[in-house]
């Protein structure tokens, strides 16, 4: 699972698989069609695929074949929702899938813009809109980060409990439903905003959470990457500790938690949120072992002269090992490594603008 | 009938050629492709049932206001194309 890797692209699918020490180009699927995402359903290896279409809106593929041959399934779709109002909603982005639990082989979640969260059960022949969520009225206050509308980007299934979910929003905080669905709370106590009025800087659904991610083997501990600063919780979504890297540059989007120890992830800092470069042109990688405490900076094989690659909230992932990294950059930067970070790879191919990441 | 086509960038999902329908309105028209190309009104449609942005009308040699095409009535034989603004790099 680890020796094969998809970017989704601006332009298409790009698979690469692992040769000896190298990575190498395997395939290209959608060329020169957005593609926003891509997921491996664990209970059977299917290959779901997003695309974003523009003019022709938001599509979803399948494969059954490793990614050889491709057939489009339904997506999400808003329908029906709110129909007759002036802003009768309508998919914008599938931004993010998710497998159900391992007793739950045909549920797929989607996160989405403008803000709805879908569940399948039958692998994405039909959707329904999460309408507890949809419908309750602390969403009102959720509002467009970098795009015009609301978005859930991050959806987490606790491995122990499928019924517990946890979803984060870019504006509009953290959440979890511990009923498979049927109720949320709103978590984020102690998360920060600096961007919002001081006396609403700890308001929960103020937090412009970038991507939030559940350590897989402690999975009450997660990792936030938000738009000002890095969070660490290990009790679940309801409270967090912020985290003072001591580089320059808490600001960015991705993160990535070892499977095996929550103590540990790497982040990608750029220049505050006005800016979003890498500091003085130079791609670094950081990582902490100690949960916070002190970080390493890695650099060797990253470009360290006039470097300008953002990597998105869904640009880096990693394996199951917790030794393969993988990051997908906004240039189209694509780097390996196989030593947890400390030193990389270029891959062998200039690609279009990277939209993120998956093993599979 | 009215005789209808679409850009070559819905050949995967729609008629690759000219096609002749029955409706009295372009939604009726779409209606009858879609029973042979179930696929097309989602590439068209929002999911409001709203032409997407950017899709282009044109009846009868006078390009549709996106609002008002749908419910535009057609005379026998009218000439339908439907294109799209192409953007982006």
């Amino acid at each position: 699972m680890t020796d094969r890797l998809f970017a989704s692209t601006r332009k298409g699918l790009f698979e690469f698989r692992k040769k000896g020490a190298g990575w190498s180009l395997a395939n290209v699927s959608f060329l020169g069609s957005p593609v926003t995402g891509l997921m491996r359903h664990p209970a059977d290896g299917a290959l779901y695929a997003a695309l974003d279409l523009g003019h022709f809106g938001v599509k979803l593929h399948e494969s059954q074949d490793g990614g050889k041959s491709w057939s489009e399934i339904a997506a999400p779709s808003y329908s029906g929702i709110d129909a007759g109002s002036k802003d009768a909603p309508s998919l914008k982005l599938l931004w993010v899938l998710e497998a159900g639990g391992k007793d739950q082989p045909n549920r797929l979640w989607a996160g989405t813009i403008p803000g709805g969260l879908f569940k399948s059960d039958d692998r994405g022949r039909s959707w329904q809109l999460v309408k507890s969520l949809w419908d309750d009225p602390r969403r009102l206050k959720w509002s467009g980060g970098g795009y015009d509308q609301p978005g859930i980007h991050s959806v987490s299934i606790d491995p122990r409990d499928s019924r517990r979910i946890a979803v984060a929003v870019s504006t509009g905080g953290v959440w979890e439903s511990t009923d498979g669905g049927e109720s949320w709370a709103l978590g984020g106590k102690g998360l920060r905003a600096a961007y919002v009025p001081p006396e609403q800087a700890n308001d929960p659904e103020q937090q412009d959470v970038h991507r939030l991610v559940r350590c897989a083997t402690r999975p009450d501990e997660f990792w936030i990457q938000h738009h000002n600063g890095i969070f660490k919780s290990v009790g679940g979504i309801a409270e967090w500790k912020e985290i003072f890297p001591p580089h320059e540059g808490a600001f960015g989007f991705a993160v990535a938690v070892d499977p095996k120890r929550a103590e540990r992830a790497w982040f990608v800092p750029a220049v505050k949120d006005e800016y979003r470069y890498p500091k003085d042109g130079k791609l670094l990688v950081a990582m902490t072992d100690d949960g916070g405490k002190s970080f390493s900076y890695f650099d060797r094989g990253l470009p360290q002269d006039n470097a300008y690659d953002l990597i998105y909230r869904h640009g880096m992932v990693i394996d199951d090992e917790g030794t393969g990294l993988a990051i997908g950059s906004t240039t189209g930067g694509l780097w390996f490594s196989g030593d947890s970070g400390e030193s990389w790879n270029s891959a062998p191919a200039r690609l279009p603008p990277i939209y993120g990441l998956a093993y599979a | 009938m009215a005789r209808i086509s679409f850009t070559q960038h819905l050949r995967a999902v729609g008629p690759t050629d000219p096609a002749s329908y029955d409706g009295a309105t372009l939604a009726d028209v779409l209606a009858a492709v879609a029973r042979d190309f179930p696929r097309l009104p989602d590439y068209l449609l929002d999911d409001q049932g709203k032409l997407r942005r950017h899709i282009a009308i044109f009846i009868d040699g006078v390009m549709a206001p996106r609002d008002q095409a749908l419910a535009r009535p057609l005379a026998t034989n009218s000439e339908i194309h439907i294109f799209q603004a192409l953007s982006g790099g």
